[in-house]
């Protein structure tokens, strides 16, 4: 009978690799669902990256002898209804999409992050008022804090950023405080105490780092939706100025008007944003499977 | 003079009338609906080099005294004194340096290491932290600490996971000696009294009986510790099962029965027990019981 060696076999396939490539291999292998996520993504990024040459035309120039025209070779997407190429400004909506989207969710984590530790770790009087202004933020609807924060900066891409970022805090912080709470009783985090590590290293050390796979999750989740809140920001005129493409506000104008006529200008910016939020998800599963060490086996 | 000039040596440690108080909090005033007695009133002490066992029931305050001797918790009254030095009030700066000198062993080894740490961080993360290695020269200090608790130096890049919880339980021995402390608390649920010198048999946060090991095991005095003594299960299937001793359970801490704890579950409880508090006095060489039987029996030292 065939006796396996797992430890040998394991490093074979490159599991303990200590070399760049060899172990990105095996991630490779072994993620398969999350490979294909980062190939989305990187062909996404790319996609922003080179607009300029992937396109024949430009997404401002106004066509109304082409208007409403549908996909066809000269043009792969159709036209909208002022005769502009779809697909160039699917590609060029990538860039202020992506920016949004990625900028937001990182933006509003990173600080949901500190937010949710230094409140559950810290607890007390601290706890109180950041729980307490968390409160009143989520009381709001998401959408009417962000149209507030745009309407007082300016509509900009950083300001449509910024403002999309702070509605995330809450969410963030809540989850990341739920789990300080939980972490902060275990022994690992009274051990550190016991050899006389500050409160501050605890946290870094050996809070936040147990933190990491329920904000991976939540931050990848969220993506979607801050690129869905780009539109609906645009759709109020609050967004990226007119007559600059976003996957966002290509889908919310046209919905309405032209869904029946010309479904085309729903379905590709439709298929951009579920590719993107789908490519996300895949990848950030993988990532937290990736950094947990009890998964790597 | 104090006692401890006049023994010559000063014990190690010297724990007096320790006690940890909880308030229990209820209704949305928060208001104060009671007090956990989870310590009420503990002393003991012990010399260097010795080890003292503190055996009970779950619940009954052996983890609370541990971490209060460690001050991972704020006693709420008593003096806890290390190599003569009373750190019970020390501020946060000062007891940081002072934590190398005593560590804890925890109950659950699969809690107690951070599981996103590999084995060898873990151990020698108090190296670090007191500044006393880095680099190559700590993980030759680990590995070395590895050996000594029975690892192999190649298993520092494993994770938790990866090993037994016997093996967690040595990796949690080994993050204690690293400081090379002058005491180790091990809070560790089997074996306490076998190891130990000496034996202190707690119950609802009070010490009922303390004395040699030998001398406990073969002359327990309280009725507490006699009975838990019978409940030693013992490793032989065609042993004859002793009827227990005690039965009920233990009263809530919240409201702990006047007089002596016990004489709620004490065969021999008398009035006296429901009223009189019974104190630690000596009953013999170097044993202590808290029990009112003892007194005029004639048993006394």
């Amino acid at each position: 009978m065939a006796t396996i060696n797992y430890d040998s076999e394991l490093r074979r396939a490159g599991a303990n690799a200590t070399s760049g490539w060899r172990r990105l291999r095996f991630f490779a292998q072994r993620y398969v669902l999350g490979t294909f996520g980062l190939a989305i993504m990187v062909t996404f990024v790319l996609t922003a990256l080179f607009a300029d040459l992937i396109c024949r035309y430009s997404p401002l120039t106004v066509d109304s002898a082409h208007a409403l025209a549908p996909p066809g070779w000269q043009h792969w997407m159709g036209t909208d209804s002022f005769g502009r190429d779809v697909w160039a400004r699917i590609v060029h909506g990538a860039r202020v999409s992506l920016a949004v989207g990625i900028g937001s969710t990182a933006l509003g984590s990173s600080i949901g992050v500190v937010v949710g530790l230094t409140s559950g770790y810290l607890s007390g009087w601290v706890d109180l008022v950041f729980q307490r202004v968390t409160d009143i933020l989520q009381a709001l609807p998401l959408l009417v804090l962000a149209l507030v924060m745009t309407a007082a900066l300016g509509p900009s891409l950083p300001n449509v950023i910024i403002a999309i970022a702070i509605p995330l805090i809450p969410t963030v912080s809540r989850v990341i405080r739920a789990n300080t709470l939980a972490l902060r009783e275990l022994p690992f985090v009274e051990a550190a105490k016991s050899i006389g590590m500050s409160e501050m290293r605890i946290a870094l050390r050996h809070v936040l780092p147990n933190t990491l796979a329920p904000l991976i999750v939540l931050a990848t989740a969220q993506l979607g939706s801050t690129i869905l809140t780009e539109a609906s920001l645009s759709f109020l005129g609050l967004g990226i100025p007119e007559p600059y493409p976003s996957w966002g506000r290509m889908l919310s104008e046209s919905a309405a008007e032209y869904v029946r006529v010309a479904p085309w200008l729903v379905i590709f910016p439709g298929i951009a944003i579920s590719l993107a939020v789908f490519g996300t998800n895949l990848f950030g599963d993988a990532l937290r499977d990736i950094l947990d060490p009890r998964q790597r086996g | 003079m104090t006692d401890a000039a006049m023994t010559g040596t000063p014990p190690l440690l010297e724990v007096t009338d320790l006690v940890k108080h909880y308030p229990v909090r209820s209704g949305i005033l928060r208001r104060r609906a009671g007090i956990v007695h989870a310590v009420d009133g503990v002393s003991f002490s012990l010399g260097s080099g010795e080890t003292l066992g503190l055996v009970g029931e779950s619940g009954c305050g052996k983890s609370t005294v541990a971490r209060s001797v460690l001050r991972l918790i704020e006693p709420t009254a008593g003096h806890i004194r290390l190599n003569g030095r009373d750190i019970t009030h020390l501020g946060k700066s000062e007891l940081r340096t002072h934590r190398r000198s005593m560590q804890i062993v925890f109950q659950d080894p699969f809690a107690s290491l951070n599981p996103r740490m590999t084995a060898g961080d873990i151990v020698g993360e108090p190296l670090s932290v007191h500044g006393l290695a880095s680099g190559r020269k700590q993980q030759a200090r680990v590995a070395e600490l590895f050996e000594q608790v029975g690892l192999r130096p190649d298993q520092m890049r494993n994770y938790p996971h990866q090993f037994s919880g016997g093996q967690r339980q040595r990796i949690c021995i080994a993050r204690a000696l690293a400081l090379g402390p002058s005491l180790i608390v091990c809070d560790e649920p089997v074996l306490v009294a076998h190891i130990s010198h000496r034996v202190a048999v707690m119950y609802l946060g009070r010490i009922v009986e303390i004395a040699d090991k030998t001398e406990l095991f073969r002359n327990p005095r309280h009725p507490y510790t006699q009975a838990l003594l019978a409940s030693v299960p013992v490793a032989d299937p065609k042993a004859k099962r002793l009827t227990p001793l005690v039965d009920g359970d233990v009263p809530s801490p919240v409201n702990p029965p006047p007089g002596c704890a016990f004489h709620t579950r004490c065969r021999y409880a008398m009035d006296r027990c429901r009223v009189e508090r019974p104190v630690l006095v000596d009953a013999g060489a170097s044993h202590q019981v808290a029990c009112w039987l003892n007194e005029g029996t004639g048993r006394e030292a």
